[in-house]
């Protein structure tokens, strides 16, 4: 279709407009350039709103116990429960559906009094007990030391893995932290970790970089909760569904702690795959809009090129009868209307396609290298196989363009254009 | 070349209109035949039936031995392609195309490479003395100039049969005269060739006239044009 005489011959008649096939082009073009902005900006949301919870595992669940609601059993109703350690061991060797499953108890912070020090300098921070499984779940960045381990777990050590902000306001960041003892609530303990958290907006009773994370026996011992614990959080293993792993593990504790099997109101479940998943929904509707959006103002500029092919077309009715006398077939004087149309639409979508990627290419150093604590916009740029999918639009649209001017086309016959008028 | 048996063609518009009634005419090969008319009387129809270009209702259109009757759109450009060359009043040349280019286009449309295209287009131009305006636009050049490099491209196939529809009609006496001495001289090198004119002078200079009128072939006259005298104006 595009070899060298075709080439000259297609070229031919569009240099012959020079402005009016600029302005032509100028409709597609515009089109592709916005699509691909539009793009950019909506993938550069989502890499955003996506770091904010880098790190943070999206299949997971947290279930706080709740005063119950319902007699049962025997008992009265508002009853106060806890879960405890047998109840993980359960959970663990009867619900294969739960991948991982962490205990976590929690100290909260009071009357933002300082809770927290070391030697004289103080902070108020939130204090929370963990297993290592824990890091599992909610994964931080381990700036010194290490995390929570089994060894710590199981000797009640006294030692903490502390946030990155408890650290620099607590301690100070000219000293080394690991091996220093700090003080919390009253007891001290040896600091073996410093983490930040991957991100800043998931915030499960407090942020990591805020807290102060200890052993959660050592917690237990500490507060004397014996080996009960405040709530747990639990991954869902892949292919089982979140929803009925989360009914499986309600069921469980219910059987466990003689509540009513119609209590809801004894558990608070927060269900942040569901969340994530409204999350996906909203990312793909904003995708879907930015596809219609995008591909409608391409279109627009399709029927720019088909309405200005179809008066040339016209135009032409006496250059196209005359090679239709000298011998043109019906599907050369198609191919060389699709050509022209499908030429002047991937120069045009072409540059409109490089334009935009460049653009964004420098919004994007720009953007990726201004630190910012709020992230919502992060490395708005297209994908490989969007721009894949732009250039097969872009050929598409030429062709569509072109098939009305080359109906119109073809019906010229020779006798149309050779009549003397 | 040439063998029509009772070519009807009626134009269905909003008054059907009978344009040609029966048209019965033989064009051996190497003739010049010119075909006269008022307007009106059907000659344009006939030389577009001739060509190719209209289809007719009745009868039977034999060219070159071959019956050219409803013809599929890809046959009819062969057919023109191959065995027709037509030269317009108006010449038709493309504008935004060279001289050379418009030459070359309808060997384009064989599929001939470019190469051997545009030898052969030159050859053409240079035998009409064109060779310095090849690479000119058409708007560069006089009337004459114009007839010839169309002329150039009507020949450019080898067809068997030259189809000239008022060769003259938009050139002066002088440039006309010039023109029909090409067309003789393309004639003598056994090109068919039918002239439709309705300038006696033009029609004085082919040995056949076929006179028109109302749709059907009034009479058929013999004439020797070498008894013409070149001198005078034709006009």
């Amino acid at each position: 279709m595009f070899d060298i005489d075709s080439i000259t011959e297609i070229w031919q008649t569009i240099a012959r407009n020079k402005t009016r096939s600029l302005l032509t082009a100028f409709g597609v073009f515009w089109g592709i350039f916005i699509l691909v902005i539009l793009l950019a900006c909506g993938n550069g949301f989502d890499k955003g709103l996506r770091s904010n919870i880098e790190g943070f595992s999206t299949n997971s669940a947290f279930l706080i116990p709740s005063n119950t609601t319902e007699a049962y059993k025997g008992y009265q109703k508002d009853r106060f429960w806890q879960p405890d350690m047998s109840d993980i061991e359960a959970i663990k060797k009867t619900l294969h559906g739960v991948s991982v499953v962490s205990p976590i108890t929690s100290q909260w912070t009071y009357n933002g009094e300082n809770n927290v020090f070391y030697g004289t300098k103080g902070g108020n921070f939130s204090m929370k007990g963990v297993l290592p499984n824990y890091n599992e779940i909610d994964r931080c960045k381990i700036l010194y030391g290490r995390f929570i381990n089994e060894t710590d777990i199981a000797e009640a050590r006294k030692v903490c893995v502390i946030g990155k902000k408890v650290y620099e306001d607590v301690i100070g960041t000219d000293k080394h932290p690991l091996g220093l003892m700090i003080k919390a609530n009253g007891i001290y303990y040896q600091v073996v970790g410093v983490v930040q958290s991957y991100n800043d907006k998931v915030n499960i009773n407090g942020q990591t970089n805020e807290t102060v994370i200890l052993p959660l026996t050592t917690m237990q011992v500490a507060y004397h909760t014996g080996d009960k614990f405040d709530f747990l959080m639990f991954t869902t293993a892949r292919g089982y569904i979140s929803k009925d792993v989360q009914e499986e593990v309600k069921t469980l504790l219910r059987e466990r702690h003689d509540i009513a099997p119609t209590d809801e109101g004894a558990f608070m479940c927060f269900d942040f795959e569901e969340m994530f998943n409204m999350f996906e929904y909203l990312f793909l509707g904003i995708k879907i809009l930015i596809w219609i959006v995008g591909i409608g103002t391409l279109l627009s500029g399709v029927v720019g090129v088909s309405n200005i092919m179809l008066v040339t077309i016209k135009e032409r009715t006496r250059e196209i009868g005359v090679r239709r006398a000298l011998g043109a077939k019906p599907a050369v004087i198609i191919r060389q209307v699709m050509a022209e149309s499908l030429l002047l639409t991937i120069l045009a979508g072409i540059v409109g396609l490089v334009l935009g990627v460049g653009i964004m290419a420098v919004v994007s150093g720009f953007v990726n290298n201004t630190p910012s604590e709020d992230v919502m916009f992060l490395d708005p740029q297209i994908g490989f196989g969007a721009a894949i999918a732009a250039t097969v639009i872009i050929v598409l649209s030429g062709l569509l363009a072109g098939v009305l001017p080359a109906m119109r086309a073809v019906q010229i016959k020779a006798i149309d254009a050779i009549r003397e008028e | 070349m040439i063998k029509l048996n009772n070519i009807n063609k009626t134009y269905f518009g909003a008054q059907p209109l009978h344009v040609l009634k029966g048209i019965n005419l033989d064009v051996e090969e190497g003739e010049l035949v010119s075909i006269m008319g008022a307007s009106g009387s059907g000659k344009s129809t006939l030389l577009n039936i001739l060509g190719i270009l209209d289809n007719y209702d009745e009868g039977d259109y034999y060219l070159a031995g071959q019956l050219v009757k409803n013809l599929s759109e890809n046959q009819a450009a062969e057919f023109r392609n191959k065995l027709i060359g037509f030269i317009f009043q108006s010449f038709n040349l493309i504008p935004f195309k060279t001289a050379l280019e418009n030459v070359a286009l309808p060997l384009f449309y064989q599929g001939v490479n470019r190469k051997k295209r545009n030898m052969m287009a030159m050859e053409y131009l240079e035998r009409f003395g064109l060779k310095e305006w090849a690479e000119h636009y058409p708007n560069e050049l006089s009337g004459g100039q114009k007839q010839r490099v169309s002329i150039a491209r009507a020949l450019v196939t080898s067809p068997k049969l030259i189809l000239a529809d008022e060769p003259t009609g938009a050139l002066d006496s002088k440039t006309s005269a010039e023109v029909m001495q090409i067309l003789r001289e393309v004639n003598a090198t056994g090109i068919t060739m039918v002239i439709v004119t309705h300038e006696r002078g033009i029609a004085n200079l082919t040995r056949k006239i076929v006179h028109l009128k109302d749709g059907i072939i009034e009479s058929i006259e013999e004439n020797d044009p070498d008894k013409m005298d070149f001198t005078k104006e034709i006009k």
